[in-house]
């Protein structure tokens, strides 16, 4: 059963042909038995997630039950979750018992979903590889030697691995769509403003968004429609009607106009990943849709706005990590600057204080001009790039990663190497649009390869429709790493 | 610009973060490469464009002025690292 979908999951429950409890046990089972080899999760908490299954059970015996009742899932460890640990994948909250629920965790148990645990990410999603989590590395179900991507790396492979359904993330430069790629599975970031960010640890927060990961398109949407929704406790929440965001998979794509960015396929992509991509691309032309040439003529420079406006933004967000109200505290310290030092120093990895110090070398007196105000002025010409090419194109394709998963210790060494792997997400968090991944094939050594789908502002369903056609006429979504399957 | 040790030991003192020198030393050769990498932003023009802070042209949304939180100090002191008589503790910070 662990290798089931959530559309079939949710099918199997409301037929009665298993139970919420037999299904949660299943997948106890399964992280038990794979999960100190994976390092996916970082906290599982069995009687809890068996609690909440009977208690799904009990209201689809009431007759109370919605679309995923007893559907389990796990959650990247950046999401506050009553009574269970909440790292955000750092030695600072390594004892922090969250208080309260985010609002993403609040509607996924609203809807009677099942949590599974808390996945492993890196350190305050600051990462592209899940190496700088404090509590060690999770490694890619395709080959233990190369990473999951991040920084949802713990979500991604534990759905790859079928150590749960689907799982949440968050993407601030791409990290919900990049390990989704790297591990053959779906993810999606949904336009900004769309899901709550109420109770997700902040990074960078004109960035950060919450989106679901999968194996299936339809089943991202099906999650999108559980996690998406207004709150006021998050100012930049958006007052939308609610919408079905599954509501247009059944149209066939003829006459789609599919932009494809010249500035996509020129070099820095390896052979492999253009590959597939092609091919994807080709795949998608059988089924009707037309290739339009559009160009991002800015894109060359998110990643460098990208680490001014990021790091400047988590600067400020995490100073909230003083060693007084919650978090690590040093055990020794003298007056009370030198314990807020010798707290953040101790709490915070080399990669969490390296863009700490970038950010606030760009923010401090004298460099703000030159690189904090240039990089938000550069912020709009991408953003408005993006409205010039949606201006003649649906929705535009291309990769998510230039290169397939990488080895551990590949591109640690240099900031700059690991900073490049998040290319093609980036811009599209800049502008705030809605971007997914799907697995569109496998390169050299039969990694997978993920084609990148980007929308319009609020065009999820038009997003979702495209990857399900595409889900509909190829199989690579199926695909499930050697050992794992069921 | 090329940055020097002073920089980063100003940011560090900053952004309250205590660095010895050998950490210095290293932080610097790493900020200077991605430093490399940030100054390709001068290269573009940007006269005449407005600074874009934020994905979404949002005004701040007003709410009544009355209490909607419950007192939760027990709770949120539970995972605090020292706390007595419902207040956080800290070094002395008047003499």
């Amino acid at each position: 059963m662990s290798n089931a979908t959530v559309k079939e999951l949710s099918e199997l429950l409301a037929r009665k042909a298993c139970s919420s409890v037999e299904l949660s046990h299943d997948f106890i089972n399964k992280i038990n038995e794979l999960n100190n080899s994976l390092g996916c999760y970082i906290t599982v908490d069995a009687e809890r997630t068996l609690a909440q299954a009977k208690a799904a059970d009990a209201r689809r015996a009431a007759g109370d039950a919605g679309a995923l009742t007893g559907v389990p899932l796990a959650h990247k460890d950046i999401f506050c979750t009553k009574g269970w640990l909440t790292t955000c994948g750092s030695k600072m909250l390594g004892n922090f018992v969250a208080p309260y629920d985010a609002h993403v965790v609040e509607r996924c148990a609203a809807e009677g979903m099942v949590t599974l645990g808390k996945t492993n990410m890196d350190e305050f999603a600051m990462g592209s590889s899940n190496e700088t989590s404090h509590f060690g590395p999770v490694r890619n179900p395709w080959d233990p030697q190369r990473v999951p991507g991040g920084s949802s790396g713990g979500s991604a492979a534990a759905v790859a691995a079928r150590l749960a359904p689907a799982a949440t993330g968050t993407d601030t430069g791409g990290s919900i769509r990049q390990p989704a790629a790297l591990t053959g599975i779906c993810g999606l970031k949904p336009t900004y403003g769309l899901v709550s960010r109420y109770g997700m640890i902040a990074f960078a927060s004109s960035l950060d968004q919450a989106g679901p990961m999968a194996r299936t398109a339809e089943d991202l949407g099906l999650l999108l429609n559980v996690m998406a929704g207004h709150d006021a406790r998050d100012s930049t929440s958006l007052q939308r009607p609610a919408e079905d965001y599954n509501r247009d998979l059944a149209k066939p794509l003829k006459g789609l106009r599919i932009g494809l960015p010249k500035e996509f396929f020129g070099a820095g992509m390896s052979a492999d990943v253009q590959k597939a991509t092609d091919a994807a691309i080709a795949e998608c032309k059988k089924l009707g849709a037309v290739p339009v040439e559009v160009s991002l003529p800015n894109m060359g420079l998110s990643v460098p706005v990208y680490y001014v406006l990021a790091p400047a933004e988590a600067s400020s967000n995490l100073s909230r990590f003083d060693g007084v109200r919650y978090g690590h505290r040093a055990a020794e310290y003298g007056d009370l600057l030198d314990m807020y030092k010798r707290s953040r120093a101790e709490g915070f990895g080399a990669e969490v204080k390296r863009r700490i110090l970038i950010g606030t070398y760009v923010l401090s007196h004298g460099y703000y001009d030159a690189y904090y105000i240039r990089a938000q002025k550069l912020r709009r010409l991408i953003a408005r790039d993006f409205v010039e090419a949606f201006k003649t194109c649906d929705v535009i394709l291309g990769p998510t990663s230039p290169t397939t998963a990488f080895k551990f210790g590949e591109k640690s060494a240099d900031p700059v190497q690991m900073y490049l792997s998040d290319i093609y997400t980036i811009a599209v968090n800049l502008a705030g649009l809605p971007g997914m991944s799907i697995p569109c094939g496998f390169g050299d050594g039969g990694l997978p390869v993920g084609l990148q789908i980007i929308g319009n502002y609020f065009d999820e369903a038009r997003m979702l429709n495209v990857a399900h056609q595409y889900q509909l006429a190829t199989d690579w979504h199926r695909k499930a790493p050697g050992g794992v399957q069921s | 610009m090329a940055l020097n040790l002073d920089d980063v030991r100003r940011a560090a003192h900053l952004a309250r973060i205590a660095i010895d020198d050998a950490e210095a030393e290293a932080t610097l050769a790493q900020l200077t490469r991605v430093f490399g990498m940030i100054e390709e932003m001068q290269a573009v023009d940007v006269s005449g464009i407005k600074p874009m802070s934020h994905a979404q042209d949002l005004a701040l949304r007003l709410r009544e002025d009355k209490v909607t939180e419950p007192n939760q100090r027990e709770l949120f002191q539970s995972v605090a690292p020292e706390t007595d008589a419902g207040l956080y503790l800290v070094p002395k910070v008047i003499e």
